[in-house]
């Protein structure tokens, strides 16, 4: 993924793009919005909430059903949508493999329990890192805990990247390894193709934690050699409520399903079911589908300004975030995270003098500035950094150099407050 | 006024910067009980030294953000010499000022069956702290040590019998 900044890449015109987002002309305490968590979720540009709206005006009624033009109309922009995601990411079989879920941490609950149940036992181990997020840590301890598998931990260096020097020892007998493509706290974009191919050398499958690369990166599954890749709509321009796993269709078939009721099976009777195929099979009950339609036109906006562009903005703004925060502030505060731009998306963990990540917040949240504050869900990479919460700035491709000068003065107020 | 001045008065930043009553106490003879806001990570311990119905000795630890510190440093001056039916009340006080300016926040109705209005006067300095109900995600901070303490009172009840 790194290789992508080399190369040259049309430009995000950001006044152009921020005027698509209804939400940032809102002003917050008189001040203009600065939204800096899209690490969170991310903003709605106005096509995707008129599609949604769209959906529901004309064409509502339920999935997989239905034998009226309506139904027929919600069923195929379901696929549609389906297949959309299916080329965003490079799938070989958009129709079969992507499957929608809840969320990414649905997702990965998903291979827990069918995949992992099937597969792992005692002895069994999975490997993990130090900068996961619960979502990619807690379905296996709750493995490890059911069926006595062995967790195993990748750690970190004190440059905030893998620590790969022990990669080879630590696969021996690892079943699967669950990996992010990008921390959530300290925004370090991991070796994932490199691990993934040390992984199957192991014998091992790979599952990339995709949460915070997707909507940042050009994603290509083949490329990065996954077995699963897993992602949520709601930080990439979609709504809450539609996430995705994908994996390979012959993992995917003999996988046995998840939730049991309608739409996952061909046939039920008194002593039994029969699941239904690829990808329904793991969808019971009525999908999301108005929140897939969000999704497929989220896609659509970010294809349009395309990937590499997004990425290269972000990689340039992060960079100006790096250098203007690093002026200003010097020792007095600390990013966790790669320094360099070239291998980290646009997350900047913060640590200001002794101010608490929760009064930092809310001077920012005063001056318009969202950040996050609080241990990000990533408690044992909290406890690595020896620290029991920062407050995280997060940059997207509605952000400009505006909001990290907004920022940089928001912070040097609360300075000025607690100094 | 801007929200911020109304939630960081001064004597709230001079208790964060400078907590009263910091530290321990040798357990026994005195208490110790923990509290945490799995939220955001703060953790406030609060030793109790209890004689003859009188809080004659109280510290703080943990860490923690300036709102939590400075209720916890606040309330260590507050209650330390008072008797314990005393304290039981000023705990109720301290809650329901807190309290009743959620309600306010919440349905913008009176609080009409809750407990009566809170004389601002009996709180002392704690009334410095009434600013942060306009910030109701901050409420657990500044309650934090308060429960604590409450806890703290129960569980040497339950040991005296």
């Amino acid at each position: 993924m790194a290789d992508v900044i080399r190369r040259p890449a049309p430009r995000v015109d950001v006044d152009k793009v921020k005027a698509d987002f209804p939400v940032l002309n809102r002003p917050v305490h008189g001040k203009r919005l600065v939204y800096l968590d899209s690490a969170a979720s991310s903003q709605h540009p106005l096509t995707v909430l008129e599609a949604m709206d769209e959906y529901y005006e004309t064409t509502h009624a339920n999935v997989h059903r239905g034998v009226y033009a309506l139904a027929e109309e919600a069923d195929r922009r379901y696929e549609q949508a389906r297949m959309a995601v299916g080329r965003f990411i490079g799938a070989p079989h958009p129709a079969e493999e992507v499957v929608f879920t809840k969320n990414a941490t649905e997702a990965v609950n998903l291979v827990a329990q069918t995949w992992g149940r099937r597969n792992l036992g005692p002895g069994d181990a999975v490997l993990v890192t130090d900068m996961e997020h619960h979502a990619n840590l807690v379905p296996w301890l709750m493995l490890a805990e059911e069926r006595g598998i062995e967790l195993r931990w990748l750690g970190i260096t004190d440059e905030y990247r893998l620590d790969l020097s022990d990669l080879e020892r630590q696969l021996q007998g690892v079943k699967l390894v669950a990996c992010t493509l990008m921390s959530n706290v300290l925004g370090t974009v991991t070796p994932f193709a490199a691990i993934a191919e040390a992984a199957h050398q192991a014998g091992a499958l790979v599952l990339a934690d995709g949460a915070q690369a997707v909507p940042h990166f050009p994603t290509d599954v083949g490329a990065l050699g996954c077995d699963f890749l897993v992602f949520s709509g709601h930080k990439m321009l979609g709504p809450t409520g539609i996430g995705v796993l994908w994996s390979r269709r012959e993992l995917l078939q003999e996988m046995p399903p998840f939730l049991g009721g309608g739409g996952m099976i061909r046939d039920v009777r008194r002593d039994g079911f029969t699941p239904n195929v690829l990808p329904w099979k793991f969808e019971a009950g009525t999908p999301p589908i108005a929140e897939a339609i969000g999704l497929g036109a989220a896609i659509e906006y970010l294809s349009a300004l395309g990937m590499d562009a997004i990425r290269s903005h972000e990689a340039g703004l992060t960079s100006y975030a790096l250098e203007t925060l690093a002026d200003r502030f010097g020792s007095d505060l600390t990013i966790f995270g790669p320094h360099t731009a070239e291998d980290r998306g646009g997350v900047l963990s913060l640590k200001y003098r002794d101010v608490h990540p929760h009064d930092l917040a809310q001077v920012l949240d005063q001056a318009g500035v969202c950040v996050r504050a609080g241990h990000h869900c990533a408690k044992p990479l909290m406890r690595r950094l020896g620290v029991n919460a920062t407050a995280r700035a997060s940059l997207y491709l509605y952000n400009d150099e505006a909001d990290v000068d907004a920022l940089a003065e928001a912070l040097a107020q609360a300075g000025s407050l607690f100094g | 006024m801007t929200g911020l001045e109304d939630l960081y008065r001064e004597i709230i930043l001079d208790h964060y910067r400078s907590p009263r009553n910091r530290g321990e106490l040798p357990t026994p003879p005195a208490h110790r009980t923990e509290g945490f806001n799995p939220l955001c990570g703060d953790e406030v311990v609060v030793y109790l030294q209890v004689d003859d119905g009188v809080v004659s000795d109280i510290r703080i630890g943990g860490q923690g953000c300036s709102i939590s510190q400075s209720s916890a440093s606040l309330m260590s001056d507050a209650v330390k010499g008072r008797k314990v039916t005393e304290v039981r009340t000023l705990i109720d006080t301290f809650k329901r000022m807190m309290s009743i300016h959620e309600a306010r926040l919440g349905d913008g109705e009176s609080e009409g069956d809750g407990p009566g209005p809170v004389d601002v006067d009996e709180l002392g300095e704690l009334a410095a702290l009434q600013g942060v109900v306009k910030f109701p995600v901050r409420i657990k901070c500044a309650t934090l040590s308060w429960n604590t303490l409450a806890q703290g009172l129960d569980e040497l009840e339950v040991a005296r019998g």
